[in-house]
């Protein structure tokens, strides 16, 4: 279907077009969990998981929808299937580990409407990946949203303590620091070719 | 804008509505509570498709639309969905307008819908919509959901709009196309990269900033 080989992919996603600073994808856990690298980390994974899970379902879906002729149901079934993951992914994380459960509070039934989840399914589904490729892509995918995450979580720890004139506090501030590493992630896009 | 729905009012679906306080519903949307200056919501595609005014304008309408559809039947439902499944009826009827906004644009132009991409489905994800779906349509009449939808649509498509040109002139040194500069402009290429937006973004909350700031002081 495409040449592309697996690793070009990973890297393709995780750095050269990561979700977050090039796409512009799941921006709001972007600005709103970023202020400890802690909290960030888990919301990480957690995203990865969920990530992981549907894109390996919108494969499925994907097959499917083409066998019976009718792709108009694409968006409204693969929106179903994230929010029944992410609702199986709150009841696992509830029973293995309360701890985190309160830690992540309302930003794990927030993953739902996370557009870096939706986006990688409509992504691989337009970029006509199989199996392998989607699984590979997800991981990349994630590995980048929480790679973004950490980043803009460690600068912002820091910035606690800077002097900063008061009007620029908040999100004007992490949008500015958003800016220069989506600059500086604009140094991997040689890595591909 | 805020003229002819004035006009509205007074005549049919409106009327029953007091004067003051449904004017408000809209206005709230245009300043106050504007979705993505002060409430800092549905950052995705304020970001990613405003990087020239045309497109700006046309992702800004297509939100506007669904916010509006979905709030008017969210409102109409908001007796008849219960309360623990409400969140999935919501992003389903959301959904199901994105789907019809999506159709639509590839009809009207598949120029504009290849270079909005795949942001038009993520329209379903945008927290704008569901924001306003479950904290005022499922609580208000008709009426005063729609207004709000119009208030905030508005809104929306202005900062949309107020990014996308700002973008368009400095990267570009165009506006809708059109040249706006001599041949020796030099172009801010970073303006129409990622990073522009963030740039952009971030300049125009801190001039709100300063202006709400300037307010609250007088």
């Amino acid at each position: 279907m495409n040449t592309e080989s697996l690793w070009y992919i990973f890297i393709n996603a995780s750095l050269i077009n990561n979700f977050v600073l090039a796409y512009f994808l799941g921006i709001c856990p972007f600005l709103g969990v970023s202020g400890k690298i802690e909290t960030a980390s888990k919301m990480g994974g957690a995203v990865t998981f969920v990530m992981f899970i549907s894109s390996m379902c919108a494969y499925g879906i994907h097959a499917l929808l083409v066998a019976i002729d009718a792709p108009f149901l694409q968006l409204i079934s693969y929106i179903v299937v994230i929010a029944s993951t992410v609702q199986l992914v709150e009841m696992f994380i509830r029973k293995m580990s309360p701890a985190l459960f309160r830690a992540l509070g309302i930003f794990l039934p927030l993953i739902t409407t996370n557009c870096a989840i939706l986006g990688l399914a409509l992504f691989q589904t337009n970029k006509g990946y199989g199996f392998i490729e989607s699984f590979v892509y997800a991981l990349g995918a994630g590995a980048g949203f929480t790679l973004a995450l950490i980043l803009i979580a460690g600068l912002r720890e820091q910035l606690d303590f800077a002097d900063v004139p008061g009007v620029v506090k908040g999100t004007t501030l992490t949008l500015l620091i958003a800016g220069i590493l989506s600059l500086s992630f604009m140094g991997f896009s040689g890595l591909g070719s | 804008m805020s003229n002819l729905v004035q006009d509205k009012k007074d005549t049919d679906f409106f009327s029953s509505l007091k004067e003051s306080p449904s004017t408000n519903e809209f206005i709230k949307g245009l300043w106050r509570d504007n979705p993505v200056f002060v409430q800092v919501l549905g950052m995705c595609p304020v970001l990613a498709v405003s990087n020239t005014a045309e497109n700006a304008l046309a992702m800004g309408l297509a939100t506007a639309f669904v916010l509006l559809m979905s709030n008017l039947l969210v409102s109409s439902l908001r007796n008849f969905i219960p309360k623990q499944v409400r969140i999935a009826s919501y992003i389903l009827i959301i959904a199901t307008f994105v789907t019809i906004t999506d159709y639509a644009i590839q009809a009207i132009s598949v120029e504009l819908h290849k270079s909005l991409g795949a942001f038009i489905s993520l329209i379903v994800v945008n927290c704008l919509i569901l924001s306003r779906a479950e904290s005022f349509a499922s609580k208000n009449n008709i009426g005063r959901s729609m207004l709000d939808a119009l208030g905030m649509g508005v809104g929306f498509i202005f900062a949309l709009f107020c990014l996308g040109a700002v973008r368009e002139v400095l990267g570009n040194g165009t506006i809708f196309g059109f040249s706006l500069f001599p041949e020796a402009f030099q172009e801010w290429i970073v303006m129409i990269l990622p990073a522009g937006g963030f740039f952009t973004l971030a300049a125009w909350l801190l001039i709100f900033n300063i202006i709400q700031k300037k307010g609250s002081k007088t």
